[in-house]
């Protein structure tokens, strides 16, 4: 698909822009939220136990309703605001969060029938969710993202350091 | 004059002494006969004038009892006057004048009525009908009839109906009875005098339907406040206005006028109404002519050209569009202030039209030119696909506003046929993708693409592959040719949109797959009719 990655920590946030006309400014606001590269649940030998979109006693995502253009009724996601918890066999878990400001418009609920797709294909049909931002904020956090390349130098300093 | 009766002379005692014009005068009276009305204003003056002078020779209780019936065009198709025709009226018992019985002489002459501000006097003389026409013919149109339509000032209908309330009163007085449904409009004794005059200098006729209309506005800002006292009187009558413009528009003035007690009227508004000073101002004179359509079938070369032009924040994108490349020479020729374009259906800017083309319709906005034979049509079509590579079009017709719903039809309901050519991740084959072309009918469940969520609303659409066939080129590549159902997203069809269109090409082919190319083969909408190009 005609997407560009900008990877955010262990999150990657895909912003979608049209490869053919070559143009680097994303024109369509949407974001997909997905799992990075070097986030644990991506090494092998991980096996996820269960995904969980009821994020406190009073919100699940799975309870999202959006309706119309302007996407009414949506849940307003802040940069830490959870989107799931999943757990993992060996005991651990994992809290997703949203890294962007905007409003929640749906989330991958084919990764709760088939949790492997999340490790499987995590930059496709393993997402985890798709979020609007405000029209006027969607360049700054197209901003506040790393790119792919910037992202790999990260990684490469993080092998370093540990090594 | 034979069409007034013994029982309009009080009627036209008072308003000609009040300052009422003569043909305002004879609306009063429900004189119907448009010709008379088209006299000229001095005539009706005398005549008038001479109707009162003139003394009672004999007593004719039966006229007093006759009612005249309504528009009735009261054998009264001459055009002079002479004093033999007013010996015809019967004689009436003395009815004692409001005034000195000739005081009516002076009082309406030369002045501005007060009741129709003018409009029934300076507006229907030949200077005004050449300022009309001098406009009409330098705004160049061209049109085989007109529709003339005029806009007056809504303090007219405050002071008819003190002017009538007034009459009423005097009737009363004297016993007499009066029919207010009779009287005939102002607008419509205007258009009697004014529409053979215009029809004369332009050349063609006055038609109801004419699609070119010549539109006057007029104004009296003198008598602006006169409506202001409906407010107060029936105050939900008047609505605030959302834009700066009055909130005394005409059609809250009838409504205000209806409904407010004669009693509570007469109380805030002079009856009868006072003389202005000044003649309305006849503010616009604007023409316009009724929307033409063009329709016609369009071709797209171009994996680089939208359908409509791709501005972002004031900055265009792409250069030119689709319908750019149409409208521009149909502006041209027709002459039109704007167009607005609209297609069966549309592609993406990457995505080729091929085969007989999508049907499309251009509407122009108030055409200057409206004529067109199939001989020109034809030799616009020919400029238009001689200026460009990127689009052609055939079929290029003029057709009615009701046929452009023949092609949003096509939209919904009609089928669509693809070409597109499709990458594998992993090798593929020749008997790996032959499973395709037996797959028949394949239904599909389709969330709002991503590309297009930001501006559609989130929704899940079942949709339909009718049919396939594949061309195998090489062990990452092969071509498909799909007919769907209308409104199917094709390019997620084929890459699965993250999984949110099910199912897809990747997973039934069991593999990762991304579109290259795609072409729109054919649009199965049998509109606009074919043409012999």
């Amino acid at each position: 698909a005609d997407v560009k990655g900008r990877p955010c920590e262990d999150f990657c946030v895909l912003q979608h822009s049209n490869r053919r006309h070559n143009i680097s400014i994303s024109f369509f606001r949407i974001c997909v939220i997905t799992l990075a590269e070097a986030h644990p649940l991506l090494r092998s030998g991980k096996t996820i136990k269960s995904i969980n979109y009821q994020i406190s006693a009073n919100c699940s995502r799975l309870q999202n309703k959006v309706s119309g253009k302007s996407k009414r009724g949506a849940q307003f996601l802040t940069e830490l605001a959870p989107l799931c918890r999943i757990s993992s066999s060996d005991g651990e878990e994992y809290t997703i969060y949203s890294c962007i400001r905007g409003r929640l418009i749906e989330v991958n609920e084919n990764i709760l029938s088939n949790p492997a797709l999340l490790q499987e294909k995590p930059s496709t049909e393993g997402y985890i969710a798709v979020v609007l931002p405000k029209f006027e904020e969607s360049k700054s956090i197209t901003q506040g993202l790393l790119t792919q390349k910037e992202y790999e130098e990260v990684l490469l300093k993080r092998r370093n350091a540990s090594s | 004059m034979s069409s007034l009766t013994e029982k309009d002379r009080p009627v036209v005692q008072l308003l000609l002494n009040t300052g009422t014009c003569p043909r305002c005068i004879l609306r009063f009276c429900c004189v119907g006969s448009q010709t008379l009305y088209r006299h000229p204003d001095k005539d009706l003056m005398k005549d008038l004038q001479d109707f009162l002078k003139k003394t009672q020779e004999k007593e004719d209780a039966v006229c007093l009892d006759v009612v005249d019936p309504p528009r009735k065009r009261i054998r009264l198709e001459h055009t002079e006057e002479g004093p033999e025709d007013l010996s015809h009226n019967g004689a009436l018992s003395q009815i004692p004048s409001v005034t000195d019985g000739n005081a009516a002489v002076g009082s309406s002459a030369g002045k501005v009525c007060n009741v129709c501000l003018g409009i029934l006097q300076e507006f229907c003389e030949a200077d005004f009908v050449k300022k009309v026409c001098q406009k009409v013919n330098s705004a160049d149109y061209q049109f085989t009839s007109f529709v003339f339509s005029v806009s007056l000032p809504p303090q007219l209908s405050v002071r008819e109906r003190a002017a009538w309330l007034g009459v009423k009163q005097q009737m009363r007085n004297l016993g007499l009875s009066l029919a207010k449904d009779d009287i005939v409009q102002l607008k419509e004794a205007y258009k009697w005098i004014i529409h053979p005059q215009l029809a004369e200098e332009l050349g063609v006729p006055a038609d109801g339907k004419s699609l070119f209309e010549v539109s006057v506005v007029f104004a009296h800002p003198e008598t602006d406040e006169e409506c202001r006292f409906l407010a107060t009187a029936c105050p939900d009558c008047f609505k605030p206005a959302k834009n700066k413009q009055s909130v005394f528009t005409r059609m809250a003035v009838m409504k205000a006028l209806e409904k407010i007690k004669e009693e509570d009227f007469l109380k805030h508004f002079p009856c009868p109404p006072s003389s202005p000073k000044n003649l309305c101002d006849a503010l616009e004179i604007q023409c316009n002519n009724g929307a033409v359509f063009v329709a016609g079938r369009y071709n797209k070369y171009s994996r680089n050209l939208p359908q409509t032009p791709w501005i972002i924040d004031g900055e265009r994108k792409l250069e030119s569009s689709v319908e750019e490349l149409i409208s521009e020479h149909l502006m041209a020729e027709f002459k039109a202030d704007s167009f607005n374009f609209s297609s069966s259906g549309r592609e993406d800017v990457d995505v080729r039209t091929l085969g007989n083309g999508r049907p499309f319709a251009i509407e122009l906005v108030n055409p200057r030119r409206i004529h067109f034979t199939a001989e020109e049509m034809k030799r616009l079509q020919q400029a238009i696909n001689n200026s460009s590579d990127k689009i052609q079009v055939r079929d290029l017709q003029l057709v009615t506003r009701s046929a452009i719903g023949r092609m949003k039809e096509g939209e919904e309901e009609k089928t669509k046929t693809y070409s597109a050519l499709i990458w594998t991740d992993r090798a593929i084959q020749r008997e790996d993708i032959t499973l395709l072309d037996d797959i028949k009918e394949l239904k599909l469940d389709q969330k709002t693409p991503l590309r297009v969520l930001h501006r559609r609303p989130l929704a899940v659409r079942c949709r339909v592959i009718h049919t396939m066939s594949s061309e195998y080129i090489d062990e990452h590549h092969f071509r498909l040719h799909l007919k769907t159902q209308a409104g199917t997203y094709i390019k997620e069809f084929v890459h699965g949109d993250f999984g949110r269109t099910k199912p897809n090409i990747g997973s039934l082919l069991n593999r990762t797959a991304d579109i290259l190319e795609l072409d729109v083969e054919s649009v199965d909408v049998d509109w606009p009719p074919t043409l012999d190009n």
